[in-house]
């Protein structure tokens, strides 16, 4: 490139972007960092970017938000941190010193969050976050008093699948039998920790468990083996791409088990897309309430806003944060992030996820853990408190 | 020492001072770059401090720098911070002196790719133990904030540099120098090349753990992938190539502008950061082949030509 192009590149950029911050002077500024590239981005694609994207065209489709009597717009200005803590931090301080954020959201996943989480305490910024799963829920909020969980602990999310599996045991629907494998990697690592225990605990028995590598290809061997071992229940704590294997090696092996249960993104709206009457019966982590108003309005709204519909865990998890910073600025009517952190943390709210009200450990304690493929749709069938949870069917085969 | 020694020594110490008041401005957004600056000097210096002199590119900084950061998160439970990091300084260490006398005798593209293998082997291993364990999540919990970090990563960098200057005057570094233009020869003079080149593994290895110690209390909780990032390998890398391995200042003045790059592409193209990050490599490596370094030796030496002509 020849030096004076160069210099009117620059120029020309320098220019839209000092007429970008002219113009935003009214405007409030919503900061946002997540994945949009590394191993997170495509997670990040279904549950984060969507639903920021439809709560500002809907506030400012309606005006902005009233900020103490006066209208004011949202700006959204978008980082991408590649999955990488160490740009996460980084871009949440450019958001609060470089471009002058009036809002941050909290960012995507369990470690993003807890990597930026001493930035936001010390920014001041309330980081209500509704993709982290984690048991260290007390210590985090007692350190970064201003950091908020939704999605809630996980120990939760295991020990309420095994507590399914004997509930449809109990009621003799199913036998004694459990399969059991795990990816081999952080969270799925985890999960088995606590499912193990408690699935020998409640008298079942191991009759195969196994884990295997992020990444692996080729899930035959597994699902063979697990045929070979005739369970009355499967369980894989998955992550998504192994979710989508094992259940596509179970068919094509057709497994015959009566309750059959893998992890993270089975509650995608792409799980029924790719599956279809296949997945009726798989019962996977997270779920909601499909039949309440709330919701039902807030899928038909996400999927007009981008085109997709909403996935039935997170998704509802981050759109309701979005909802509780909204009605926190307005109702304090100030962006003064100290005045609103401590409204967050007096106030209960409705959300297209029902009530909402933090313990004292800034916890939500009422969330889905468990749900099921169930006519099309992702219903919850275990909670911890929330209202609309649906009786669990069996999986009677893949057709 | 020569007075030029002494005079160099002078003006580092001085930028060391300048650079340590970083955290004085208070800018959240300035010290976070800092640390993002500190950590690459340190990890590119001594990345060169091997690879400088004996041409051998390794890719395993992301394997140190991840078992570092899990001697960290494993151990923060159990024993003091201050303990821990020389602690994952011979974890690392140790580990790359095992894997210098396994390697270091093949040469060229075998132990690139070798290296390459390392991160993610260390990683298999540590998810493996994990698993065996049933593990529950690493958090690192301290009260350590990123002015402390950037404090302590300043601190191991001029350590590095005192420790390289050490090496470049000593016996050591000229045994490494003859190996670079050429092995056999070395060898023929009685050189034992496995020897030297094994040391100066250790020291890039020993310090690419410390920073991953030094690290985790940033990231509080602690994954495999994001401990054994092959990105970071590749970073340090083309930062050090960017500077130019010839000098051991080379890495830092690649290491600032790549950063600031970097750090201006990712906030104006958020949506287009690995496009623009391809285009400046290809940039560097086309209009650049020496790096920082070789640019200004030439530049020098152009210089000389003219006064000598004149």
């Amino acid at each position: 490139m020849k030096r004076r192009t160069f210099f009117k590149v620059t120029t020309t950029l320098a220019a839209t972007l000092m007429a970008g911050a002219a113009f935003a002077q009214d405007n409030i500024i919503v900061g946002a960092v997540a994945p949009k590239t590394g191993p997170l981005a495509g997670g990040a694609a279904v549950t984060h970017w969507p639903n920021i994207k439809l709560w500002v065209d809907e506030v400012n489709a309606r005006g902005g938000l009233n900020v103490g009597g006066e209208q004011r717009m949202l700006e959204v200005i978008e980082y991408d941190d590649q999955t990488n803590p160490a740009e996460t931090i980084k871009a949440v301080q450019r958001l609060a010193t470089q471009d002058n954020a009036d809002i941050i959201l909290a960012p995507y996943s369990t470690g993003l969050n807890i990597a930026a989480a001493p930035i936001f305490d010390r920014l001041g910024f309330p980081q209500i976050t509704s993709s982290a799963a984690t048991d260290q829920i007390g210590e985090l909020s007692g350190q970064f008093n201003d950091m908020f969980f939704l999605l809630g602990r996980s120990t939760d999310l295991a020990e309420d699948a095994v507590e399914v599996l004997s509930d449809l045991r109990e009621a003799g629907e199913i036998g004694n039998r459990v399969a059991m494998v795990n990816v081999a990697d952080a969270f799925g690592i985890e999960l088995m920790a606590v499912a193990k225990p408690a699935v020998e605990a409640a008298g079942f028995e191991l009759v195969y468990e196994t884990s295997y590598p992020l990444g692996t290809q080729d899930l035959s061997p597994i699902m063979k083996a697990v045929k070979g071992a005739d369970p009355d229940a499967f369980v894989a704590w998955s992550y998504p791409p192994d979710t989508f294997g094992l259940t596509e090696q179970a068919m094509i092996e057709e497994l015959d088990v009566k309750a059959f249960y893998t992890a993270v993104a089975t509650a995608f709206p792409a799980f029924a897309g790719r599956f279809g009457a296949a997945a009726e019966g798989v019962m996977g982590i997270g779920g909601v309430n499909t039949a309440s108003p709330e919701f039902m309005d807030y899928a038909a709204r996400h999927e007009a806003a981008t085109g997709a519909k909403p996935d039935y865990w997170a998704s509802g998890m981050m759109y309701a944060s979005l909802q509780i910073l909204e009605e926190a600025i307005e109702t304090t009517g100030t962006l003064d992030m100290a005045e609103v952190t401590q409204f967050i943390k007096d106030n209960a709210f409705e959300t297209v996820m029902g009530t909402i009200d933090f313990d004292d450990q800034n916890s939500n304690t009422a969330y889905w853990t468990v749900g099921q493929w169930q006519g099309g749709e992702f219903k919850g069938i275990k909670e911890t408190g929330r209202d609309g949870a649906v009786e669990p069917i069996l999986k009677t085969g893949w057709e | 020492m020569k007075t030029q020694d002494w005079k160099n020594l002078g003006w580092s110490a001085a930028l060391l001072v300048v650079a340590a008041l970083l955290p004085l401005t208070n800018d959240g957004y300035l010290i976070s770059l800092g640390v993002s600056i500190a950590m690459y000097t340190v990890l590119a210096t001594s990345w060169a401090l091997f690879s400088g002199p004996t041409h051998y590119i390794s890719l395993a900084t992301a394997a140190f720098f991840g078992i570092g950061t899990y001697v960290m998160g494993s151990g923060i439970e159990h024993l003091p911070y201050w303990v821990l990091l020389p602690i994952a300084g011979l974890i690392g260490g140790v580990i790359a002196a095992l894997v210098g006398l396994a390697t270091l005798r093949l040469s060229g593209v075998y132990f690139v790719i070798f290296t390459l293998g390392l991160a993610e082997m260390t990683r298999q291993a540590v998810t493996w133990y994990q698993n065996q364990t049933g593990h529950k999540g690493t958090y690192v919990l301290t009260e350590l904030t990123d002015p402390d970090i950037y404090w302590q990563l300043l601190g191991l960098a001029a350590l590095v540099f005192l420790l390289g200057w050490a090496i470049g005057r000593s016996k050591l570094g000229f045994a490494l120098r003859i190996i670079g233009d050429d092995e056999d020869v070395a060898r023929h003079v009685g050189i034992n090349t496995a020897l030297s080149k094994i040391a100066l593994f250790v020291v890039s290895g020993a310090t690419a753990a410390i920073v991953g110690a030094m690290i985790a209390p940033r990231y509080i909780y602690i994954e495999p992938a994001t401990a054994f990032t092959p990105m970071l390998s590749f970073q340090v890398v083309i930062m050090a190539l960017l500077g130019g391995t010839g000098r051991l200042w080379g890495p830092l003045v690649g290491v600032i502008p790549f950063t600031l790059l970097w750090e201006a592409i990712s906030s104006s193209f958020p949506n287009q950061t690995t496009l623009l990050l391809g285009l400046s490599f290809l940039a560097i490596v086309y209009l650049l082949p020496g790096g920082f370094v070789g640019l200004y030796d030439r530049l020098r030496g152009r210089a000389k030509k003219r006064s000598a002509m004149a």
